[in-house]
């Protein structure tokens, strides 16, 4: 299976703004120490750590929202690494991203059927209106919702209309960070079983960023897991759980509270 | 005795529709208590109505709120006031917003305790340094001299708890204390709260979405939906059977990860009208606000 992306030795430094003097630029702090690893087209995996391990920021260097300072990225072929905006334009539509928090990455002063059809028209699509409400279909919410607003909706339904916003766009990968763990456990299913549906409908490649395993165990083949900016296991997400390597991921598994009185949670 | 003992409390937005329906519980000394729900269920409002820091959107309707024994509600502003900050302090969600960003961390432990319970500045320092080590922060000295965003969440969640404490507390109403932390820091902030909770003999309110988080550190529970308690049983009854169906619904939502196949399955949506038409039968039927 050919890989849709090629990540070799990927550093990422990022301005400390909590240690900036008050004249003069923030020094460097290295988020990323060198990642290497591969996306197959079709495959599912799962990105996972504590807080600070720089799980969010690998996202965001794949979509191009941040430029590396080290390494290379490979999407399907082509050197994304520093491409200029205007270059990755065209690429942008087949790499979209599905953010955390709804309420913040939905313009809460435009109507669903807005936010869903103003990517479509920023990158040239015809026939918008059918487009809109197609996605809307695939993700299971009313065409009516699209006269809606944001803040009318509930957390879940938010989550769907971000999801409808990147699979309109017909991409090839969608990443998608940390989006349910601002929900309840029921919205979280759902969404999950959303996801996972479309992912083998529209053959998409996914990113799943989060912090939480058990959520990873059902919906990834692969994970890779992040410790301070390095990553110290990625396998396939059976064997990590059968047989966690790495000292990090034992102590992340061992700290789940699993619904259950009886696990021993020394 | 219970020494908090909410009897058919009814809390609604004013002139609106009603956000808790006539909800009862029982907490006693030292035993912790978990509120579980979805978002929306009430949890956080039964936490804000015990304390009295209810929004002014809201209006109780009817019941009682007895802490120690004497009913809160009827009690006069300024006595409830104090009666509430003599017994009772809340552990907050978001360690950050809780926090006052310009201040440092010492007086926002010390002047509660000198401005309204009147202690002395040095005992209350002398306090807070003593409930830092017992939080396990290392240089409580200086942490008492930073200021919140020298801090990780971690740390601001340990010194929220450790405030709480300050003053002894009998109850403690914590709301979703681990939310916003990554899972190995929740840990250490659950064991740390459910030893401080033992060692004081406190009484905790417990609201958590996380059945997980349940069974690890209450004892007894409360399913909400809706602003109704749906389920009122101990965490081993629980977990073993549930006996409504909707509680049964969301213990089978929430996640397991040593059983790929369990877990993760939406609430169905026959369990969801079910439970609401036992909303719409109270509403009809219990006219109490």
């Amino acid at each position: 299976m050919a890989d849709l992306y090629s990540v070799q030795n990927l550093r990422l430094s990022l301005a400390d703004m909590t240690a900036k003097p008050l004249m003069g630029a923030a020094p460097l702090i290295d988020i990323l120490h060198g990642l290497s690893f591969t996306i197959p087209k079709g495959a599912v995996v799962g990105i996972v750590g504590g807080s600070g391990s720089g799980k969010s920021t690998l996202g965001r260097a794949l979509v191009r929202l941040l430029e590396p300072s080290g390494g290379v990225i490979h999407f399907d072929g082509t050197d994304i690494t520093h491409l200029t905006e205007r270059d990755l334009r065209p690429l942008r539509r087949r790499f979209q991203m599905i953010f955390q928090d709804p309420m913040s990455s939905l313009n809460p002063r435009h109507r669903v059927g807005t936010i869903i059809a103003e990517p479509l028209r920023l990158h040239g699509f015809d026939a918008i209106p059918d487009r809109v409400a197609r996605a809307l279909d695939q993700v299971g919410l009313p065409r009516s919702f699209a006269a809606r607003y944001p803040h009318e909706l509930s957390g879940g339904q938010r989550q769907r209309v971000g999801i409808a916003r990147a699979i309109a766009l017909e991409p090839d990968f969608i990443l998608a960070d940390e989006i349910v763990s601002g929900l309840d456990v029921s919205s979280q299913a759902q969404v999950l079983n959303l996801l996972e549906q479309l992912v083998r409908d529209l053959g998409l490649t996914l990113a799943f960023i989060s912090h939480d395993l058990s959520v990873i165990r059902r919906l990834c083949q692969r994970t890779i897991v992040l410790y301070r900016g390095q990553i110290v296991e990625d396998r396939p997400t059976a064997d990590l759980f059968a047989d966690p390597q790495a000292a990090y991921t034992r102590e992340l598994l061992d700290a789940i509270p699993l619904p259950d009185p009886g696990q021993a949670w020394a | 005795m219970s020494f908090l003992s909410v009897q058919n409390l009814s809390v609604r937005l004013k002139k609106g529709p009603p956000l808790l329906r006539r909800v009862s519980l029982e907490v006693a000394a030292g035993e912790v208590r978990g509120l579980v729900g979805e978002s929306g269920a009430g949890k956080s409002m039964i936490g804000k109505a015990v304390l009295g820091i209810l929004p002014p959107s809201v209006e109780v309707t009817g019941g009682e709120i007895l802490l120690d024994g004497v009913d809160l509600l009827r009690l006069p502003l300024a006595e409830r006031r104090r009666r509430i900050g003599a017994l009772a302090a809340l552990i907050p969600q978001d360690p950050l917003t809780a926090l006052n960003p310009s201040h440092r961390i010492g007086p926002q432990i010390t002047d509660r305790l000198v401005d309204i319970l009147g202690w002395t500045r040095a005992d209350a320092e002398a306090r807070a340094r003593a409930l830092l080590a017992e939080v396990q922060i290392p240089d409580p000295d200086r942490v008492l001299r930073s200021y919140p965003h020298e801090l990780s969440g971690g740390m601001r969640q340990r010194i929220l708890i450790a405030s709480a404490f300050a003053a002894e507390p009998k109850l403690i109403v914590a709301d979703e204390p681990t939310t916003a932390l990554d899972v190995t820091v929740q840990k250490q902030i659950l064991k740390l709260i459910a030893g401080m909770q033992a060692r004081h003999g406190t009484a905790l309110l417990f609201v958590t979405h996380d059945l997980g988080v349940v069974s690890k550190v209450c004892q007894r529970l409360s399913v909400l939906y809706a602003g109704m308690v749906v389920e009122d049983t101990s965490v081993a009854d629980f977990f073993a059977a549930p006996r409504h169906a909707y509680s049964a619904a969301l213990l089978a939502a929430t996640p397991k990860y040593t059983d790929p196949s369990a877990g993760l399955t939406p609430v169905p949506e026959a369990v969801i009208a079910a439970v609401q038409a036992e909303v719409a039968a109270f509403d009809r039927g219990g006219a109490h606000g």
